[in-house]
Protein backbone atom coordinates (compact mmCIF):
# COMPACT_ATOMS: atom_id res chain seq x y z
CA UNK A 1 0.00 0.00 0.00
CA UNK A 2 2.52 2.58 0.39
CA UNK A 3 2.29 2.71 -3.80
CA UNK A 4 -1.45 4.02 -3.04
CA UNK A 5 -0.24 6.35 -0.46
CA UNK A 6 2.85 8.11 -2.33
CA UNK A 7 0.33 8.19 -5.63
CA UNK A 8 -2.14 9.87 -3.31
CA UNK A 9 0.67 12.73 -2.42
CA UNK A 10 1.95 13.50 -5.88
CA UNK A 11 -1.96 13.60 -7.07
CA UNK A 12 -2.60 15.75 -3.87
CA UNK A 13 0.26 17.82 -5.37
CA UNK A 14 -0.93 17.66 -9.07
CA UNK A 15 -4.31 19.63 -7.83
CA UNK A 16 -2.61 21.84 -5.89
CA UNK A 17 -0.65 23.16 -9.17
CA UNK A 18 -3.19 23.19 -10.86
CA UNK A 19 -5.64 25.35 -8.85
CA UNK A 20 -3.29 27.55 -7.69
CA UNK A 21 -2.81 29.66 -11.04
CA UNK A 22 -6.30 30.15 -10.91
CA UNK A 23 -5.87 31.68 -7.45
CA UNK A 24 -2.33 33.71 -8.37
CA UNK A 25 -3.89 35.30 -11.50
CA UNK A 26 -7.36 36.01 -10.57
CA UNK A 27 -8.85 38.24 -13.53
CA UNK A 28 -6.87 36.61 -15.80
CA UNK A 29 -8.47 35.31 -19.01
CA UNK A 30 -6.99 31.57 -19.25
CA UNK A 31 -6.84 31.48 -23.01
CA UNK A 32 -4.46 29.22 -25.43
CA UNK A 33 -1.14 29.92 -25.55
CA UNK A 34 -1.25 29.54 -29.43
CA UNK A 35 -3.45 32.56 -29.85
CA UNK A 36 -0.95 34.60 -27.63
CA UNK A 37 1.90 33.39 -30.17
CA UNK A 38 -0.25 34.62 -33.04
CA UNK A 39 -0.25 37.64 -31.42
CA UNK A 40 3.55 37.37 -31.16
CA UNK A 41 4.04 36.59 -34.83
CA UNK A 42 2.30 40.00 -35.61
CA UNK A 43 4.28 41.82 -33.52
CA UNK A 44 7.43 40.42 -34.70
CA UNK A 45 6.95 40.44 -38.33
CA UNK A 46 3.70 43.10 -39.11
CA UNK A 47 1.77 42.21 -41.65
CA UNK A 48 2.70 38.25 -41.72
CA UNK A 49 -0.85 36.25 -43.32
CA UNK A 50 -1.18 32.71 -42.78
CA UNK A 51 -0.53 31.01 -46.00
CA UNK A 52 -3.03 28.37 -45.51
CA UNK A 53 -6.25 27.48 -43.23
CA UNK A 54 -7.26 24.48 -41.76
CA UNK A 55 -9.30 22.07 -43.74
CA UNK A 56 -12.27 21.92 -41.08
CA UNK A 57 -12.98 23.79 -37.41
CA UNK A 58 -15.44 22.68 -34.88
CA UNK A 59 -18.16 24.78 -35.57
CA UNK A 60 -18.59 26.07 -31.60
CA UNK A 61 -17.15 25.96 -28.28
CA UNK A 62 -19.67 23.49 -27.26
CA UNK A 63 -18.61 20.72 -30.13
CA UNK A 64 -14.61 21.33 -29.39
CA UNK A 65 -15.41 20.63 -25.66
CA UNK A 66 -17.63 17.69 -26.53
CA UNK A 67 -14.65 16.06 -28.23
CA UNK A 68 -12.24 17.15 -25.58
CA UNK A 69 -14.61 15.38 -23.25
CA UNK A 70 -14.97 12.00 -25.42
CA UNK A 71 -11.03 12.14 -25.97
CA UNK A 72 -10.50 12.42 -21.89
CA UNK A 73 -12.99 9.80 -21.27
CA UNK A 74 -11.94 7.19 -23.84
CA UNK A 75 -8.12 7.41 -22.95
CA UNK A 76 -8.91 6.83 -19.03
CA UNK A 77 -11.52 4.51 -19.86
CA UNK A 78 -7.99 2.44 -21.60
CA UNK A 79 -5.81 3.50 -18.84
CA UNK A 80 -8.18 2.37 -16.16
CA UNK A 81 -9.24 -0.80 -18.02
CA UNK A 82 -5.03 -2.06 -18.21
CA UNK A 83 -4.96 -1.47 -14.39
CA UNK A 84 -7.95 -3.16 -13.38
CA UNK A 85 -6.71 -6.73 -15.82
CA UNK A 86 -3.21 -6.10 -14.65
CA UNK A 87 -3.85 -6.22 -10.82
CA UNK A 88 -6.78 -8.35 -11.02
CA UNK A 89 -3.74 -10.76 -12.89
CA UNK A 90 -1.56 -10.51 -9.99
CA UNK A 91 -3.91 -11.59 -7.64
CA UNK A 92 -4.58 -14.72 -9.79
CA UNK A 93 -0.93 -15.45 -9.73
CA UNK B 1 -10.52 -15.77 -27.73
CA UNK B 2 -8.32 -13.97 -24.97
CA UNK B 3 -6.00 -13.18 -27.77
CA UNK B 4 -8.60 -11.45 -30.12
CA UNK B 5 -9.34 -9.51 -26.94
CA UNK B 6 -5.94 -8.04 -26.45
CA UNK B 7 -6.25 -7.32 -30.82
CA UNK B 8 -9.31 -5.54 -30.65
CA UNK B 9 -7.94 -3.69 -27.00
CA UNK B 10 -5.25 -2.70 -28.86
CA UNK B 11 -7.28 -1.42 -31.68
CA UNK B 12 -9.42 0.38 -29.78
CA UNK B 13 -6.78 2.63 -28.00
CA UNK B 14 -5.43 3.23 -31.62
CA UNK B 15 -8.87 3.87 -32.52
CA UNK B 16 -8.56 6.26 -29.78
CA UNK B 17 -6.72 8.72 -31.63
CA UNK B 18 -9.00 8.88 -34.19
CA UNK B 19 -10.91 11.60 -31.97
CA UNK B 20 -9.40 14.72 -31.75
CA UNK B 21 -7.10 16.20 -29.04
CA UNK B 22 -8.64 19.88 -27.53
CA UNK B 23 -8.20 23.38 -28.85
CA UNK B 24 -5.96 25.43 -26.70
CA UNK B 25 -3.42 22.51 -28.38
CA UNK B 26 0.02 24.35 -27.96
CA UNK B 27 1.10 23.61 -31.58
CA UNK B 28 2.34 25.83 -34.40
CA UNK B 29 -0.92 26.90 -35.91
CA UNK B 30 -1.71 26.03 -39.15
CA UNK B 31 -0.03 28.65 -42.34
CA UNK B 32 1.99 30.35 -39.25
CA UNK B 33 5.22 28.82 -40.38
CA UNK B 34 6.71 29.82 -44.18
CA UNK B 35 6.52 27.18 -46.53
CA UNK B 36 10.25 26.56 -46.74
CA UNK B 37 10.23 25.87 -42.67
CA UNK B 38 8.08 23.03 -43.38
CA UNK B 39 9.52 21.55 -45.60
CA UNK B 40 13.01 21.64 -43.56
CA UNK B 41 11.28 20.21 -40.67
CA UNK B 42 9.40 17.53 -42.81
CA UNK B 43 12.68 16.08 -43.88
CA UNK B 44 14.34 16.43 -40.68
CA UNK B 45 11.32 14.22 -38.62
CA UNK B 46 10.64 11.60 -41.48
CA UNK B 47 13.61 9.30 -40.85
CA UNK B 48 12.69 9.15 -36.63
CA UNK B 49 9.44 7.92 -38.42
CA UNK B 50 10.76 5.39 -39.88
CA UNK B 51 12.75 4.58 -37.00
CA UNK B 52 9.74 4.22 -34.90
CA UNK B 53 7.49 2.21 -37.07
CA UNK B 54 11.06 -0.59 -37.22
CA UNK B 55 11.03 -0.05 -33.45
CA UNK B 56 6.99 -0.76 -32.92
CA UNK B 57 7.52 -4.23 -35.17
CA UNK B 58 10.70 -5.39 -33.26
CA UNK B 59 9.07 -4.54 -29.56
CA UNK B 60 5.73 -5.33 -29.80
CA UNK B 61 4.83 -7.76 -32.62
CA UNK B 62 3.81 -11.42 -31.53
CA UNK B 63 3.65 -10.39 -27.94
CA UNK B 64 -0.13 -9.20 -27.14
CA UNK B 65 0.54 -7.98 -23.65
CA UNK B 66 3.19 -5.53 -24.86
CA UNK B 67 0.71 -4.33 -27.63
CA UNK B 68 -1.72 -3.72 -24.64
CA UNK B 69 0.65 -1.51 -22.43
CA UNK B 70 1.54 0.18 -25.66
CA UNK B 71 -2.30 0.91 -25.82
CA UNK B 72 -1.75 1.88 -22.42
CA UNK B 73 0.95 4.42 -23.33
CA UNK B 74 -1.11 5.67 -25.81
CA UNK B 75 -4.26 6.13 -24.00
CA UNK B 76 -2.03 8.16 -21.50
CA UNK B 77 -1.02 10.56 -24.43
CA UNK B 78 -4.35 10.76 -25.40
CA UNK B 79 -5.66 11.92 -21.68
CA UNK B 80 -3.05 14.21 -20.94
CA UNK B 81 -3.13 16.15 -24.02
CA UNK B 82 -6.71 16.56 -22.99
CA UNK B 83 -5.77 18.24 -20.16
CA UNK B 84 -5.92 22.07 -20.50
CA UNK B 85 -4.55 23.05 -17.32
CA UNK B 86 -4.59 27.00 -16.17
CA UNK B 87 -0.42 28.33 -15.21
CA UNK B 88 1.36 31.36 -13.97
CA UNK B 89 1.01 32.93 -16.81
CA UNK B 90 -2.35 33.56 -16.78
CA UNK B 91 -2.97 31.25 -20.15
CA UNK B 92 -3.39 27.47 -20.76
CA UNK B 93 -1.65 24.75 -21.95
CA UNK B 94 -1.65 21.29 -22.10
CA UNK B 95 1.19 17.80 -20.91
CA UNK B 96 2.11 15.68 -23.87
CA UNK B 97 2.21 12.55 -22.16
CA UNK B 98 5.03 10.96 -24.16
CA UNK B 99 7.16 10.50 -21.34
CA UNK B 100 5.86 7.78 -20.49
CA UNK B 101 6.03 5.81 -23.33
CA UNK B 102 9.68 7.40 -24.49
CA UNK B 103 10.12 5.08 -20.54
CA UNK B 104 9.09 2.26 -21.92
CA UNK B 105 9.36 1.47 -25.15
CA UNK B 106 12.30 3.93 -26.26
CA UNK B 107 11.49 7.34 -28.15
CA UNK B 108 11.24 5.97 -31.35
CA UNK B 109 7.95 4.77 -30.60
CA UNK B 110 6.34 7.68 -29.03
CA UNK B 111 7.37 9.91 -32.38
CA UNK B 112 5.34 7.55 -34.23
CA UNK B 113 2.05 7.87 -31.40
CA UNK B 114 2.66 11.12 -30.87
CA UNK B 115 2.53 12.24 -35.00
CA UNK B 116 -0.47 10.37 -34.85
CA UNK B 117 -1.93 12.44 -32.11
CA UNK B 118 -0.60 15.81 -33.92
CA UNK B 119 -2.37 14.59 -37.55
CA UNK B 120 -5.65 14.01 -35.92
CA UNK B 121 -5.44 17.09 -33.73
CA UNK B 122 -4.46 19.32 -37.58
CA UNK B 123 -7.24 17.65 -39.25
CA UNK B 124 -10.29 17.52 -36.90
CA UNK B 125 -9.88 19.86 -33.98
CA UNK B 126 -8.07 23.15 -36.42
CA UNK B 127 -4.84 22.47 -34.20
CA UNK B 128 -1.26 22.29 -35.27
CA UNK B 129 -2.29 21.92 -38.91
CA UNK B 130 -0.88 20.07 -41.98
CA UNK B 131 1.67 22.39 -42.99
CA UNK B 132 3.56 22.61 -40.07
CA UNK B 133 2.89 19.02 -38.83
CA UNK B 134 6.36 18.33 -39.67
CA UNK B 135 7.58 21.29 -37.15
CA UNK B 136 5.23 20.09 -34.29
CA UNK B 137 5.95 16.46 -34.84
CA UNK B 138 9.38 17.47 -34.43
CA UNK B 139 9.19 19.19 -30.98
CA UNK B 140 6.47 17.40 -29.48
CA UNK B 141 6.98 13.49 -31.02
CA UNK B 142 11.18 13.60 -31.86
CA UNK B 143 12.85 16.06 -29.04
CA UNK B 144 9.93 15.39 -26.20
CA UNK B 145 10.38 10.90 -26.10
CA UNK B 146 14.06 11.70 -26.77
CA UNK B 147 14.95 13.96 -23.82
CA UNK B 148 12.39 11.99 -21.48
CA UNK B 149 14.28 8.91 -22.63
CA UNK B 150 17.76 10.46 -22.67
CA UNK B 151 17.01 11.72 -19.16
CA UNK B 152 15.85 8.79 -17.70
CA UNK B 153 18.36 6.08 -18.55
CA UNK B 154 21.10 8.81 -17.58
CA UNK B 155 19.60 9.06 -14.03
CA UNK B 156 19.60 5.58 -13.76
CA UNK B 157 23.13 5.28 -14.71
CA UNK B 158 23.42 7.18 -11.69
CA UNK B 159 21.65 5.11 -9.92
CA UNK B 160 19.06 7.36 -8.84
CA UNK B 161 15.90 6.00 -7.88
CA UNK B 162 13.41 5.35 -10.81
CA UNK B 163 10.98 7.58 -9.96
CA UNK B 164 12.94 10.57 -9.63
CA UNK B 165 14.78 9.28 -13.08
CA UNK B 166 10.96 8.76 -14.58
CA UNK B 167 9.66 12.35 -13.48
CA UNK B 168 12.85 14.15 -14.48
CA UNK B 169 12.21 12.63 -17.94
CA UNK B 170 9.07 13.51 -18.55
CA UNK B 171 8.84 16.77 -17.19
CA UNK B 172 11.79 17.87 -19.14
CA UNK B 173 10.93 16.19 -22.15
CA UNK B 174 7.21 18.24 -21.89
CA UNK B 175 9.16 21.37 -21.04
CA UNK B 176 11.64 21.24 -23.44
CA UNK B 177 8.70 20.10 -26.23
CA UNK B 178 7.76 23.57 -25.80
CA UNK B 179 11.15 25.27 -25.61
CA UNK B 180 11.64 23.81 -29.10
CA UNK B 181 8.27 25.13 -30.38
CA UNK B 182 9.71 28.66 -29.48
CA UNK B 183 12.82 28.00 -31.33
CA UNK B 184 11.40 27.20 -34.37
CA UNK B 185 9.28 29.98 -34.54
CA UNK B 186 12.38 32.38 -33.47
CA UNK B 187 13.76 31.04 -36.59
CA UNK B 188 11.23 31.34 -38.83
CA UNK B 189 10.81 34.91 -37.64
CA UNK B 190 14.18 36.39 -36.90
CA UNK B 191 13.99 39.92 -36.03
CA UNK B 192 16.69 42.17 -37.58
CA UNK B 193 18.91 39.07 -38.28
CA UNK B 194 18.90 38.05 -34.95
CA UNK B 195 16.55 35.41 -33.35
CA UNK B 196 17.37 36.25 -29.72
CA UNK B 197 14.49 38.56 -29.47
CA UNK B 198 11.74 36.57 -31.05
CA UNK B 199 13.18 34.10 -29.05
CA UNK B 200 12.70 35.05 -25.65
CA UNK B 201 9.06 36.60 -26.61
CA UNK B 202 7.97 33.38 -27.64
CA UNK B 203 9.71 31.47 -24.59
CA UNK B 204 7.75 34.15 -22.40
CA UNK B 205 4.70 32.51 -24.09
CA UNK B 206 4.69 28.91 -24.45
CA UNK B 207 8.52 27.79 -22.19
CA UNK B 208 7.28 29.59 -19.05
CA UNK B 209 3.68 28.87 -18.98
CA UNK B 210 4.89 25.17 -19.31
CA UNK B 211 7.10 25.09 -16.45
CA UNK B 212 3.87 24.07 -13.56
CA UNK B 213 2.32 21.83 -16.47
CA UNK B 214 5.93 20.12 -17.04
CA UNK B 215 6.04 19.07 -13.28
CA UNK B 216 2.46 17.81 -13.29
CA UNK B 217 2.88 16.12 -16.15
CA UNK B 218 6.30 14.71 -14.44
CA UNK B 219 4.23 13.69 -11.62
CA UNK B 220 1.18 12.25 -13.36
CA UNK B 221 3.97 10.18 -15.15
CA UNK B 222 5.49 8.53 -12.30
CA UNK B 223 1.90 7.95 -10.67
CA UNK B 224 1.47 5.61 -13.56
CA UNK B 225 4.69 4.05 -13.65
CA UNK B 226 4.45 2.69 -9.93
CA UNK B 227 1.64 1.05 -10.74
CA UNK B 228 3.01 -0.63 -14.01
CA UNK B 229 5.60 -1.28 -11.80
CA UNK B 230 3.82 -2.99 -9.40
CA UNK B 231 1.22 -4.76 -11.49
CA UNK B 232 3.08 -4.96 -14.77
CA UNK B 233 6.71 -6.20 -13.70
CA UNK B 234 6.71 -9.26 -15.58
CA UNK B 235 5.81 -6.71 -19.08
CA UNK B 236 8.12 -4.08 -18.25
CA UNK B 237 11.13 -6.50 -17.66
CA UNK B 238 10.51 -7.59 -21.05
CA UNK B 239 11.56 -4.55 -21.92
CA UNK B 240 13.70 -3.96 -20.20
CA UNK B 241 12.55 -0.73 -18.58
CA UNK B 242 13.41 -1.14 -15.14
CA UNK B 243 16.60 -0.48 -13.28
CA UNK B 244 18.58 -3.74 -12.45
CA UNK B 245 18.59 -3.28 -8.90
CA UNK B 246 14.57 -3.33 -8.92
CA UNK B 247 14.75 -6.44 -11.12
CA UNK B 248 17.44 -7.85 -9.29
CA UNK B 249 14.55 -7.36 -5.98
CA UNK B 250 11.56 -8.43 -7.78
CA UNK B 251 13.13 -12.03 -8.32
CA UNK B 252 13.95 -11.89 -4.65
CA UNK B 253 10.94 -11.80 -3.38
Amino acid sequence: MRVGLKNAVMLLLVVVLVVSPLYLKRGAEFGGADGRAEEAISEVRPGYKPWCAPLWEPPSGEIESLLFAVQAAAGSSFVFYYLGYVKGRQRRE
Amino acid sequence: MKRHLYETLACLALAAFLYPPPAYAMHIMEGFLPLKWCVFWYAVTFPFLVLGIVSIRRRVQGDPRLKMLLGLAGAFTFVLSALKLPSVTGSCSHPTGLGLGAVLFGPAVMSVLGTIVLVFQALLLAHGGLSTLGANAFSMAVVGPFVAYGVYRGLLGLRLPAAVAVFAGAALGDFLTYVTTSLQLALAFPQDGSILAPLAKFMGIFAVTQVPLAVSEGLLTVVVFNLLAKYSRSELETLSALPREVKANARGT
